[in-house]
């Protein structure tokens, strides 16, 4: 068997407040395999990004990893220092932020920031990272790229941006990239080009891709399983078609019914009653089952693990082996 | 980008004019201009002529114009006080403020600036809290006390250091220096060490609230994702945003140094124009405040022009236009 | 935030009681202004001597030094300048006359600073703009620069001034350099609140500008107005004595602490320091507490700190 590029064991992150100890990730546990692309979905402030910033080492501060482990690639790095993490970054995992213009620095050239990228990760001279940075934006779709190179962030479009960003993400050719929420803020005719690119840009260099976000969307279109996250924690992971058109968790289900069908009529749009409990007030037992319309006694108590459903896996009594499907 | 420069000119020679006009309601109202011109020592047919020159009886805009045709040659009379003509009397005692006004800058910056980067990159640690609350005090303690207790502690208790005047000077054609002589650095220590601390604080402050601001960016944790070193996002990435705008706001600051230098050579008597200007005020002289006014405004309108220069050749974002949509 | 207990405990249950009650510097710095209020309003019960009252003074206690050096006495504690005035009572009413100048400015460029903010951003167009310019130009000006063009105007104006007058000039001319910072802050709020959809139907309707500029605009402009003021009365206080020490505040006849740190200033050579150093101690001590103060308040009201 392929070991797995990540794996996130039980992951707790938390944050003390003047309030007490905030639990943001409560328990999560993932797994992505070498050039996989794993989709984490789920409402804002579920807890998807923080996810992706403690598996590369950049909480912020006063936010800290309590309990669980990371293994890239076999290797534990949760508890790495801050040297140790410097030298995984950009070289092992990458990362792409939702802005891209707030992402690349304004007063310098695109050129300058991707050579340095290179030259900190690779031992190249300063000719031989120029010419492979210019071979970068070129296949990132950007035109005209020995020229382009020397130009400023304010110079280009919005989709352009973001591929200057995803080449300075994969510089250094790291195994695994982690995008959260790459598209949000673009037109939605640039959001498949870039979608698009990345699925290939990636699937050419083997690396595999965390891809954070809340459309749905993109996840069918894009991903190979699919994370799903409420209030901290992982609610169901699985295939991206199994997740998608057979969800096993209730909280799955009322986010599939809740997405409008182009061919049929409605007369309301369906929504899942309730919102998503904050931080500091989640229920007992499992989080989602004051709003659950299955909800049953054991949900009130006991919270429920991963458990065995088809395919997939989902955080449900509804799946305990002693209940029937 | 020209534009922009041409827009700047012109807020700059506005702000001349009004400051001119301020100086000239000073001039013609406040006590009689025509004493101001020829001194208290005229006679009588000598005000007879200079009334009928300067047609006090005409409008108000051609007096205006007038004033101001003198006031570009330098021309502001002849000082109440000493009776001696304004203009030279300024002459005089410029090279001491500009040069008190030059080292004192460039040691508030090279202290101010390196403190501020320390105190943001160290935040937290005790020495920084330390730091800030020493700036506080910077803050709180007028000019004027920190210069009575350096003399206190440098002068009269340690004997190391002058407390008043220049020391040797040089003439050089019409400008006096006194950095070109052992005394006259010693002389020039302690006035430069008091104007500069005000300055020096708040270059601090500043450049420490700049520099946590960007160090919270996405470009920041953009270029940490990419494993940048610490040296490269700090003083590569960090420093160069956080200068940027600090260095307008000081350029600004700096300029205010000139005002400041009233206090400071009143403390240690340094023969500049800020010792002149107060002098002026006790005595009510109005055609050197006018002077002084005149004088002070352009010397700020230029820097905030090359302040201004030094942005947009240092900001891409002004430099270089934006692509046109098609 | 608790619902329930009186008004004190409630505030000190809020997000800015708690975080004075975490400060300790800042609780020292607010014991220590509130000291300093208390003795300068109440100057003539709390200090041993009246300094300005000749008939008291005694020629042969001049210059003594403070009581704990060698030839000091319990008299007087912080010793006698070269009239034999008490240091320790003269350094109490300067401090007075220092914080009533003080305080009085601020007041004064609050309320025009406020007022002119609010005219400008309700009003807009050229009212707006002429304003932001002037305030452009005041700002590019140093404090201290337009404090003293105003002084020597009075001076030239008013060549024998009386007291009122002299406190008068002083105080208009500390306040027409405060004012600027309200006006630009509160012009800002103005504009905000202005183009929202309530304030609209609001003047629709027929509501008084007045009314909604007290109901909306004020309430969210206070913030900011008091951290400014609370830092601005150090500024006061430090511009007085700047100009009094330059010869040009207070009329000599009432001292505040910048007049006696000049007179002390001639008696440094000679070897009698504390003529000058405890005025000059009393002023940072207020100047320094104001600052933390506002400092602490700044920090505890800025909502992104939290």
């Amino acid at each position: 068997m392929v070991m797995n590029l990540l794996e996130v064991n039980n992951l707790v992150v938390e944050f003390p407040t003047r309030r007490g100890l905030l639990r943001a990730l409560d328990g999560v546990s993932l797994t992505i395999a070498p050039g996989e692309i794993l989709g984490v979905v789920g409402e804002s402030g579920a807890g998807k990004s923080l996810t992706g910033a403690a598996i590369i080492g950049l909480l912020d501060p006063p936010g800290r990893i309590s309990s669980g482990e990371i293994h890239l690639a076999g290797e534990r790095i949760d508890q790495y220092s801050a040297d140790q993490m410097r030298g995984i970054r950009g070289r092992r995992i990458g990362a792409i932020f939702q802005d891209p213009l707030a992402s690349l620095d304004p007063l310098y050239s695109i050129g300058h920031q991707l050579i340095e990228t290179i030259r900190t990760h690779l031992p190249l001279t300063a000719g031989q990272a120029r010419q492979r940075a210019i071979e970068l934006l070129e296949e990132t779709g950007i035109p005209a790229a020995a020229e382009r190179i020397n130009h400023y962030p304010h110079q280009f479009s919005g989709g352009m941006r973001q591929r200057v960003v995803i080449a300075l993400a994969l510089a250094a050719e790291p195994q695994l990239v982690i995008a959260d929420e790459p598209t949000t803020a673009l037109d939605v005719s640039i959001q498949a080009q870039v979608i698009g690119l990345l699925k290939r840009i990636c699937h050419d260099r083997g690396a595999a891709v965390m891809l954070i976000t809340h459309d749905m969307g993109v996840i069918a279109e894009t991903c190979d399983r699919v994370a799903v996250m409420y209030a901290g924690r992982i609610v169901e992971i699985g295939p991206v078609q199994q997740v998608i058109h057979a969800p096993a968790h209730p909280y799955t289900v009322g986010l599939m019914a809740s997405i409008p069908d182009l061919e049929t009529d409605l007369e309301r749009l369906a929504q899942i009653d309730g919102a998503m409990p904050r931080l500091d007030a989640i229920p007992p037992g499992c989080a989602f089952h004051p709003r659950c319309p299955r909800v049953f006694e054991r949900c009130r108590f006991e919270r429920p693990e991963l458990l065995d459903a088809g395919t997939s896996r989902a955080a449900c009594w509804l799946h305990a082996p002693e209940v029937a499907p | 980008m020209p534009i922009f420069l041409f827009n700047r000119l012109l807020q700059a020679s506005g702000v001349l004019v009004s400051v001119a006009f301020l100086a000239f309601l000073l001039f013609q109202y406040v006590g009689d201009p025509v004493i101001f011109l020829l001194g208290q020592d005229a006679t009588p047919q000598q005000i007879r002529e200079l009334r009928s020159a300067l047609g006090l009886d005409q409008s108000f805009l051609v007096q205006f114009q007038h004033f101001l045709g003198n006031a570009i040659q330098g021309e502001f009379g002849i000082s109440l006080r000493q009776g001696t003509k304004v203009s030279k009397l300024i002459a005089e005692r410029l090279p001491a403020t500009l040069e008190l006004a030059t080292i004192a800058a460039l040691l508030a910056l090279a202290a101010g600036i390196p403190m501020g980067v320390y105190a943001a990159l160290r935040a937290g640690r005790f020495s920084t809290q330390v730091l800030m609350t020493i700036s506080l005090l910077g803050v709180s303690l007028p000019t004027f006390l920190i210069g009575i207790l350096l003399i206190l502690l440098f002068s009269v208790n340690l004997g190391w250091l002058p407390s008043f005047g220049r020391g040797d000077t040089l003439q050089l054609g019409w400008w006096s220096t006194g950095l070109l002589s052992v005394a006259g650095w010693k002389h020039i220590v302690l006035p430069a060490t008091t104007l500069a601390i005000f300055q020096l604080t708040l270059i601090m402050r500043l450049v420490r609230a700049e520099m946590l601001e960007v160090l919270r960016t996405d470009y920041i944790r953009f270029a940490r994702a990419r494993g940048l070193s610490n040296r490269a996002i700090h003083f590569g990435h960090a420093l160069r945003n956080t200068l940027v705008p600090v260095m307008t706001i000081t350029g600004l600051q700096l300029g205010g140094l000139i005002a400041f230098a009233i206090i400071t050579e009143t403390v240690f008597q340094w023969p500049g124009m800020g010792l002149l200007f107060i002098q002026a005020v006790s005595f009510a002289d109005i055609p050197v405040m006018a002077a002084y006014l005149c004088l002070v405004s352009l010397i700020f309108v230029t820097i905030n022009l090359i302040v201004d220069l030094l942005y947009v050749l240092v900001d891409p974002r002004i430099r270089i236009d934006r692509p046109r949509k098609a | 935030m608790s619902q329930h207990g009186n008004p004190i405990t409630r505030w000190l249950d809020s997000d800015v009681g708690y975080s004075l009650r975490n400060s300790p510097v800042a609780m020292t710095a607010a014991v220590v202004a509130f000291i300093c209020l208390f003795c300068a309003l109440f100057a003539g019960w709390v200090a041993p001597q009246d300094p300005f009252d000749l008939a008291t003074l005694e020629l042969a206690d001049a210059r003594q030094p403070p009581a704990w050096l060698e030839g000091g006495s319990p008299k007087y504690w912080l010793g006698t300048d070269d009239q034999g005035r008490d240091i320790l009572s003269a350094v109490i009413h300067g401090a007075r006359i220092s914080l009533v100048v003080g305080l009085t400015s601020v007041a004064l460029s609050l309320l025009i600073g406020v007022a002119l903010g609010l005219l400008a951003g309700f009003i807009g167009g050229w009212v707006d703009a002429l304003l932001m310019r002037l305030c452009d130009v005041m700002l590019s000006f140093p404090a201290i620069l337009v404090a003293l063009l105003i002084a020597g105007v009075g001076r030239a104006l008013f060549p024998n001034a009386q007291t009122p007058v002299a406190f008068g000039v002083l105080i208009v001319s500390i306040t027409l350099t405060g004012w600027v910072q309200y006006a630009r802050t509160v012009r800002g709020s103005t504009l905000v609140e202005r183009d929202k959809e309530y304030v609209q139907a609001a003047r629709l309707i027929g509501v008084s500008p007045l009314r909604i500029l007290r109901r909306h605009v004020l309430p969210n402009v206070l913030g900011p107005v008091l951290v400014l003021a609370t830092i601005q009365v150090a500024t006061a206080i430090l511009t007085e004595a700047t100009l009094s020490f330059l010869g040009v505040g207070v009329p000599p006849t009432s001292p505040s602490l910048g007049t006696l740190i000049r007179v002390g200033n001639d008696y440094l050579f000679s070897g009698e320091w504390w003529i000058t150093v405890f005025p000059g101690a009393m002023l940072i001590i207020i100047a320094l507490s104001i600052n933390l103060l506002g400092d602490w308040l700044r920090d505890a009201l800025n909502p992104r700190l939290r």
